[in-house]
């Protein structure tokens, strides 16, 4: 503008508002004219459209994005469920087990506790027969000491005893 | 911006802040005549391919997700785009190049012309003159065709008392039919306004004392004046899209 | 004689820049102090304020427009 102004200070004393110069109003209006015609084919023709497609594309791809953000989401929530039922379902069977290997265990306990008494029973019985033995025994022995002993006895005193009478009447005392 | 100021030896500053309009021909001297290239021609024209390049190039990818230069331009489209459907109506719509056109040119002519050196079309009462006489016989014409004789009731105000409507009627005309000369004279006013002071504070800057204070209001000055461009384009664009929406459903 | 005088039409037209800033402050002003009472409804005001500021706008441009028209074309 350097070259223009001192140009035009050298040319003109005052060129006043070029604005005003009609004479170049013609000239600014045609190429005016030119460029909004060729601004306004180019954007009703190519821009516009293409943009406004643009613009509904996105709008498709949101909406899209949108719907399959919510069908996600649904999947996510029953896959939660699934996954909640899954794991309740293996806490009862977990709990099942738990149940039938305790009544396994007790089962088997009671079995052994019915085998170890039933033993038990058994040694005590078999302990009792061999006491009772032995205190048939012990009596025997006695009812043989008592017969010698009152042979020997009624044979100090003089007497002469013979063995039945002796022996059936150590049973009446002893039995009394 | 050079400095005006050519005159210190003849003991004053000279200032030519209107030379920066000054139209002429690129090629060769002489008259401009209508048909010659000049500086008008290469600045429109820059103006225009600086539209195909925003909008057609930058949006040749139609990307789902936009780079850079296409989201500028589907920010200006939904921008423009919206104005008209919430300014003017639904109806509208169908104005919608037309009002686009009228603001991606006024955008960038106003811009580019803030390069340095640069030479803006939108300063020129010629050019703005034209842009709103468009845009006054456009909305006559449609008015007309819509409404036919009851486009005329935007100037019989049916809620003012009997009395005072013919007055009114008369202010009403007054105010449409100057309703052109503030749509263009407020647009180039302000750039050229804008212009002209830079320019003013640029020849101050000879002086060397207070050059350091003319560089800084020559700054604020262009930062002001990036607002005003912008400002000012939407201003028109949505005085058009009133006007229109007046066009369209004339009931006042 | 006469170019003097325009120089000083100038400089009285000047004023009414001055005028357009109040104007402009005057709408803005407003706007915000009705924007602080109801931020809700400010955003969808903004184009309002903006048509306001240009309108009070154009008319100081019109001034200059007068001091620039005395300054040069007279």
């Amino acid at each position: 503008m350097a070259t223009e102004a001192t140009k035009a200070a050298g040319e003109a004393a005052a060129p006043g508002m070029p604005q005003l110069d009609f004479s170049n109003w013609g000239h600014q209006i045609f190429w005016l004219m030119v460029a909004l015609v060729v601004i306004y084919f180019v954007l009703s023709r190519v821009a516009l459209p293409r943009i406004g497609a643009v613009l509904a594309e996105r709008q498709g791809t949101i909406t899209n994005d949108i719907a399959k953000a919510e069908e996600l989401k649904k999947k996510a929530a029953d896959a939660e469920v699934a996954y909640n039922k899954a794991l309740a379902d293996a806490r009862s069977e977990a709990n099942d087990i738990i149940a039938e290997t305790k009544a396994e265990i007790q089962k088997d306990l009671d079995a052994a506790l019915a085998k170890a008494d039933a033993e038990i029973a058994a040694k005590t019985s078999e302990g009792e027969k061999a006491i009772a033995e032995i205190r048939e025994n012990a009596l025997e022995s006695v009812k043989v000491v008592a017969k010698d002993t009152t042979k020997e006895i009624v044979a100090a005193m003089g007497g002469k005893a013979d063995a039945k009478t002796i022996t059936s009447a150590v049973n009446a005392r002893m039995k009394g | 911006m050079a400095t005006e100021a050519n005159g210190a030896e003849e003991g004053g500053l000279v200032f030519h802040p209107m030379d920066q309009f000054i139209v002429k021909p690129l090629f060769g001297g002489g008259e401009v005549g209508i048909f010659t290239i000049s500086n008008v021609t290469l600045w429109m024209a820059l103006a225009v391919l600086a539209v195909i390049a925003l909008m057609v190039l930058g949006t040749s990818r139609r990307a789902t997700i936009p780079g850079r230069t296409q989201s500028v331009a589907e920010l200006a489209y939904g921008f423009v785009y919206k104005m008209v459907e919430d300014v003017a109506g639904k109806d509208a719509v169908g104005f919608f190049p037309y009002i686009m056109t009228l603001f991606m040119f006024i955008v960038f002519a106003n811009f580019l012309g803030l390069l340095p050196m640069a030479f803006t079309p939108t300063s020129h009462f010629a050019v703005t003159v034209m842009l709103a006489m468009l845009v006054f016989l456009t909305v006559t014409i449609v008015g007309f065709v819509k409404n036919g004789a009851a486009f005329l009731g935007l100037f019989w105000v049916s809620s003012a008392p009997l009395a005072l409507r013919p007055v009114l009627a008369i202010i009403e005309i007054i105010s449409y039919f100057v309703r052109p000369v503030s749509h263009s004279i407020r647009l180039a006013g302000n750039v050229m306004a804008g212009h002209a002071v830079i320019k003013v504070f640029a020849g101050f800057a000879a002086i060397a004392v207070v050059s350091p204070l003319s560089v800084v209001a020559i700054t604020a000055m262009y930062g002001l004046e990036v607002l005003v461009s912008f400002i000012q384009a939407y201003v028109f664009t949505i005085l058009t899209c009133v006007y229109l929406k007046d066009a369209l459903h004339p009931s006042h | 004689m006469e170019g003097e005088l325009a120089h000083i039409g100038a400089g009285l037209a000047a004023i009414g820049s001055g005028a357009a800033a109040i104007g402009v402050g005057n709408v803005a002003g407003n706007f915000l102090a009705g924007a602080l009472r109801n931020p809700s409804a400010a955003a969808s005001q903004t184009a309002t304020l903006f048509i306001g500021i240009a309108f009070a706008e154009a008319l100081g441009i019109f001034s200059f427009l007068v001091a620039l028209l005395l300054m040069f074309a007279v």
